[in-house]
Parts: structure tokens; C-alpha cells; sequence
């Protein structure tokens, strides 16, 4: 190994162990990898619980007025300003009680969920597409393209994830979905990159990619059908933790007033909002918390269970 | 090793050039101008705003901005807040000490907790502790740190009384312990799955057969063969994660009303002073930088098996 510092034990911690993770069936098995994990995945609990969770996160993103009859914006400064939540109505506006503007939290929070889901995954989306690509193509052809891109992925790598994203998006007057999920993208491509690289290093080498070779299929031929699919499953458990860190991010910018504001609507900044309220109407504070915590865990326990069922050491 | 410190030194320089140039660019290509801002909706006289950047060097071209603002990096300038005109090194300096004593601890907490979470759960690997600290680790790293925040100083400072709720002197260590618990929480359910897995990894190497087959004590095993193989990735992590403590320390000493750097940042983010936030980040990068490359080197003096040609 030339330089150790490029070979991913640098990354976020749960990455490390997964970053080995040997791709590809085992011989004399009929099933693939992935039927394998997939048939344990089937049997796990907290896979199926997590996915029951995300689920549900993503109708609500699509569709909140499933949920509630509410407006998020709709203000009653007369009647309900700061109510207490009256827990026994479910569903209902009052549910989760009012804001210091007299708003919905129960509203507040379903509205919410859109923001967090949108960028969480859209992040995740564009991460996966430029990271894997770059990552593969400085893993499968080494040498000085390798070099060039390692020192690239270095440079971003200087720059915490969290303070990068304060510079990028404190120059921006109005700051949308589309500018957070840059400016998290932007940042976020390297550690996938890492983790591609390692991974294709290590798939390179093996029996069936010097066979296509020797059968004439082309570059582009054995990186798409060969080196990607068995190279993915390291690289697929990361991204799913990462979703979850692209969600936290997203709610502590906005919660620091740097990310999503009114009228958009987003946890981390209603939170910002509840926070003045702490020592009178914790319920403002509360909620949003609650189902902010609750997605990134439901993420994170997805991506532990995948993990778990990818890794052929645990077998 | 002296080949590979002068090494890694070198590889630092296009690192430190390429960090620098993107924060750079990031304040300064993207949209927004940082001296009209100043003013607001108010209708502003174009001479004024053409000689404060005269003043500050903001018309020159943006290579020779950049070349002027590395030369300052170099010598401890990191700029000037664009209201008051005070450098951002005055800022830096007045706020360091509090950060330092609040690091400082959340690191200690991370550290002895964190990784003795871990070895507890990694010799038990799979037992009812082992289960437990899993558990109790996922939710510390789900919930962000603001949300901890809010609920430790909901829980500890209103409800029970135990300390007050914001901090009112940062010399006092007793008044930080709450806010650096709160900075350590996600550092420390890192460290201590980290550690967790590298424990149980190594626990079934043939070293420790031998070592337990020697007649060494289970204890001494444990601390002197086992510890010392199963820390090195979580000391390449501990390094690493000066960049998180760091961005956590905005949030946490927002919340406690810490005087540090970090609310520094916080302070300058509400109120738009890009000029504060771009020069303290850029100083909390150079630290950044600078412990990874310790963390580097002491890697090779922890590790003999490596060789670094």
C-alpha cells in the first residue's frame, strides 16, 4: 500500500469495518450475494421495523395531507398560541399542541418530513453517481490517474463536512432545497469515492475480471458488468449510513439558521424556533425532535442491518 | 520514518493549498456581496462601497486575493470582520481558551468512556452489555447533537438542579462537564463501536491463544496485547473527528452560551458576517490539517508492522 491514509480506514468509523467486505458468491453456491443477503434481511428484525419506518417517512413526504386535515402555515394567535399537546387526539390538529405563532406542531411535524427526505436522499443519489464513478475509475486504472484523483479527494477530505457546508451556504441569501443538497453533495462525493476505490482494487484482481479480459470485452464492458456489481455491496452499505448523516446535516444547518427558513418548512429550523420557548412550552421543541431522531435512526438501523447481511466475515 | 514524516509533510502542501483555495472560492464565487450586505435594503452611495473594498482589498483580482489571503493564513491573519474592521484573529484568540478547556474534555470523555464501552462490549460480544451498548450507541448517534443538547440541559440543568443551565464562567471546569458531555456523545458512540468491533476481531487472534497458553493473566492479556493491536483504528479516528468536535463545539457552545469560538461562529451566522465565519472555519481547518498529520505520524510510531519506504 503506498500511501495508507488513502485506503478508507479514515473515513466515518462504521465505514472502516465494512470498507473489506469481500463482493462476490462464494463458489459452489447457486446464490448470488445478493439473494443471500436478501433472504437474511427477510428474517432480521430491526431490517424490518427500519424499513416499516422509512416506509411510512416517505408517504408522509409524499402525501402529508393524508395526515392531517391542518395547514402547516395557518396561524390561530387568539386561540391556540403555545397549547399544551393533548395527546389523546390522535391525528388530530391539536395533537402535538400549538406554536408561539399558534400553528399545528402535529402539522408542523407531518409537513416537515418532505425536506428532510427530499435532500437526505437526493444527496445520497448524486454522492452515489459522481463518488462511484470517480472511485472506480481511479481504482480500476491506478497510476497517475489514481494519484490525481487520491490528491482531489484529499484536498476535500481537509475540509470537515459540517464547516465546509457553513461557508458554501452562509453566502447564499435564500438557501433552497436544491442549494443544500449542492452544497451537502459537494462535500459528501468523497467518502463514497474512498470506499469505491478500495473496493475495485481489491475486485480487480479476480478470476472473472481477467477472463472477460482475455474474452476481448471492452473497458467500459468489464467496469459496468463486471467490476461494478461486485464492487457495490461496501460501497451501497456506506451511502445508507451516510443518508441518515445527510438528514442530521440538513437539520443543523437549518437549525443554525443557515439552512431551510420560512416558509419553507423543515425540523431543524422549527426547532430553532421552539428553542426559545424551552422552559414554557417544551412541546414546540419536542415533537420535531422526536421525528427527526426517529428518521435518521430508522436510516441508520437500515444500513447496520444491510451491513450485517452483506459482510461474508459474520457468516 | 524520518523518510516517511518528510513524506507526508510534502503531501500536506497540495492539501493545504487545494482546502484553502475551495473555502476561497466558496466565499467569494458564489453570490452575495459581502459589503452591500452591510447596508441592507439602504440605498447605498457606489464610491463608498467601491473604497471599503479598496480598503479591504476585495477589487483586486480573485488570484491576488487569494495569494493575499494565503499569505496572512501563513501569518496568523485570518481576515477582518467586515462592520467592526477587527481582524479575526482578535476574535480567535479572546474565545480560544474557553473551546480549548471544552475540547479538551469532551475529548477525555470520548476517550475513556468511549472506548471503555467498547472493550466491555467487545469481550462480550453478542452478550446482553454487548446488546446494550449497541442500542444505547445508535441512539447517541441518531440524535443530533442540538436535540441532545436541549434534552441533557432540559434534564440536568431545570429539571434536577444538578448545574446551572447555561455556562456563566468558562473557567469554571465543573460548569463545562455538561456541555462537553453533550459535544462528546456522538464522538464517543463512534469510538466505542469502533472499538467494540476491532476488540472482538482481535480477541480470537492465534496472539492472544499464545498469551493466554504463556500462563499471562487475562488482565494482562487484555491491556498490554489485546488493547494495544485493537486501538489503532480508533486512534486514526479520534484524529479525524477533531473536524467534528469542532463543528459540534458550534452548536453546544450555542446552546450553553459558551464564549469560544464556536459561538463566535454561531453569533457571526446570525448575523451574516461571512467575513468571521470564512476566517474562523479556515483556522479551524488549519487545525484540522495539522492534527490529522500528527495523528498520521503517531500511526507509524504505534504500529511497528507498518513500514512507511
Amino acid at each position: 500500500m503506498p500511501d495508507q491514509n488513502l485506503t478508507g480506514t479514515r473515513s466515518t468509523a462504521p465505514v472502516a469495518e465494512v470498507a473489506q467486505a469481500e463482493a462476490g458468491p462464494p463458489p459452489g453456491k447457486p446464490r448470488s450475494l445478493w439473494s443471500d443477503a436478501w433472504s437474511d434481511l427477510r428474517r432480521k428484525p430491526s431490517f424490518l421495523i427500519a424499513g416499516a419506518m422509512i416506509l411510512v417517512l416517505i408517504i408522509i413526504a409524499a402525501f402529508p395531507s393524508l395526515f392531517t386535515s391542518a395547514s402547516p402555515r395557518e396561524a390561530d394567535l387568539q386561540g391556540a398560541f403555545l397549547r399544551s399537546p393533548e395527546l389523546t387526539k390522535f391525528f388530530s390538529p391539536e395533537w402535538f399542541g400549538y406554536d408561539s405563532q399558534g400553528r399545528s406542531v402535529y402539522a408542523r411535524v407531518i409537513y416537515g418530513t418532505r425536506a428532510s427526505i427530499v435532500i437526505g436522499v437526493s444527496v445520497t443519489v448524486i454522492v452515489l453517481f459522481l463518488g462511484s464513478l470517480v472511485g472506480m475509475i481511479a481504482g480500476y486504472f491506478g497510476g497517475w490517474v489514481d494519484a490525481v484523483v487520491s490528491r482531489i479527494v484529499d484536498t476535500f477530505m481537509g475540509i470537515p463536512f459540517l464547516l465546509g457546508a457553513m461557508v458554501i451556504l452562509v453566502s447564499f441569501d435564500v438557501r433552497g432545497k436544491l442549494v443544500i443538497t449542492l452544497a451537502l453533495a459537494v462535500l459528501g462525493w468523497t467518502t463514497i469515492a474512498r470506499v469505491m476505490r478500495g473496493s475495485v482494487i481489491s475486485v480487480k484482481q479476480a478470476d472473472y475480471v481477467q477472463a472477460a479480459r482475455s474474452l476481448g470485452a471492452g473497458t467500459w464492458r468489464i467496469l459496468l458488468r463486471h467490476v461494478l456489481p461486485n464492487a457495490m455491496a461496501p460501497v451501497i452499505v456506506v451511502a445508507m449510513v451516510a443518508l441518515g448523516g445527510y438528514i442530521s446535516a440538513e437539520a443543523t444547518l437549518s437549525y443554525l439558521g443557515i439552512g431551510l427558513a420560512d416558509p419553507a418548512m423543515s425540523w431543524g429550523s422549527d426547532i430553532n424556533t421552539g428553542k426559545d420557548q424551552i422552559r414554557v412550552a417544551l412541546h414546540v421543541l419536542i415533537f420535531p425532535s422526536i421525528m427527526l431522531s426517529g428518521t435518521i435512526l430508522a436510516f441508520l438501523m437500515m444500513g447496520d442491518a444491510v451491513r450485517d447481511a452483506l459482510d461474508p466475515k459474520l457468516r | 520514518m524520518g523518510r516517511y514524516v518528510v513524506r507526508r509533510l510534502l503531501q500536506m502542501i497540495p492539501v493545504f493549498i487545494g482546502a484553502t483555495l475551495l473555502v476561497f472560492l466558496m466565499m467569494y464565487a458564489l453570490p452575495g456581496d459581502p459589503v452591500r450586505a452591510l447596508y441592507g435594503e439602504r440605498s447605498v452611495d457606489e464610491a463608498q462601497i467601491a473604497a471599503i473594498k479598496a480598503e479591504l482589498g476585495l477589487d483586486l483580482p480573485l488570484m491576488q486575493q487569494y495569494w493575499n489571503y494565503l499569505l496572512g493564513v501563513f501569518q496568523g491573519d485570518f481576515g477582518t470582520q467586515i462592520a467592526s474592521r477587527r481582524p479575526v484573529m482578535d476574535v480567535i484568540t479572546q474565545a480560544l481558551p474557553a473551546t480549548i478547556r471544552l475540547t479538551v474534555l469532551a475529548f477525555l470523555i470520548t476517550v475513556v468512556l468511549g472506548v471503555g464501552m467498547g472493550l466491555v462490549a467487545g469481550l462480550r460480544r453478542g452478550g446482553k452489555t454487548d446488546r446494550a451498548i449497541l442500542f444505547v450507541t445508535l441512539i447517541f448517534i441518531s440524535v443530533p447533537v442540538f436535540v441532545i443538547g436541549y434534552a441533557y440541559q432540559n434534564f440536568f440543568a431545570n429539571t434536577l438542579g444538578w448545574t446551572t443551565p447555561t455556562v456563566r464562567d468558562p473557567e469554571a471546569w465543573t460548569q463545562l462537564i455538561l456541555p462537553a458531555m453533550v459535544l462528546a456523545s456522538l464522538s464517543l458512540a463512534y469510538v466505542a463501536r469502533l472499538t467494540r468491533t476491532s476488540i472482538a476481531e482481535n480477541a480470537r487472534a492465534d496472539y492472544m491463544r499464545t498469551a493466554k497458553a504463556k500462563g499471562l493473566s487475562r488482565p494482562r492479556a487484555v491491556t498490554v496485547h489485546l488493547m494495544r493491536n485493537s486501538l489503532i483504528p480508533v486512534v486514526t479516528f479520534l484524529g479525524v473527528d477533531i473536524g467534528n468536535l469542532m463543528a459540534g463545539a458550534i452548536v453546544t457552545e450555542g446552546i450553553f452560551n459558551v464564549q469560544g469560538i464556536g459561538s463566535a461562529v454561531y453569533r457571526a451566522l446570525s448575523f451574516r458576517e461571512g467575513a468571521t465565519v470564512v476566517g474562523i472555519v479556515t483556522f479551524m481547518i488549519v487545525v484540522y490539517l495539522v492534527v490529522t498529520l500528527l495523528v498520521d505520524l503517531l500511526y507509524a510510531v504505534l504500529d511497528p508492522r507498518i513500514r512507511y519506504a
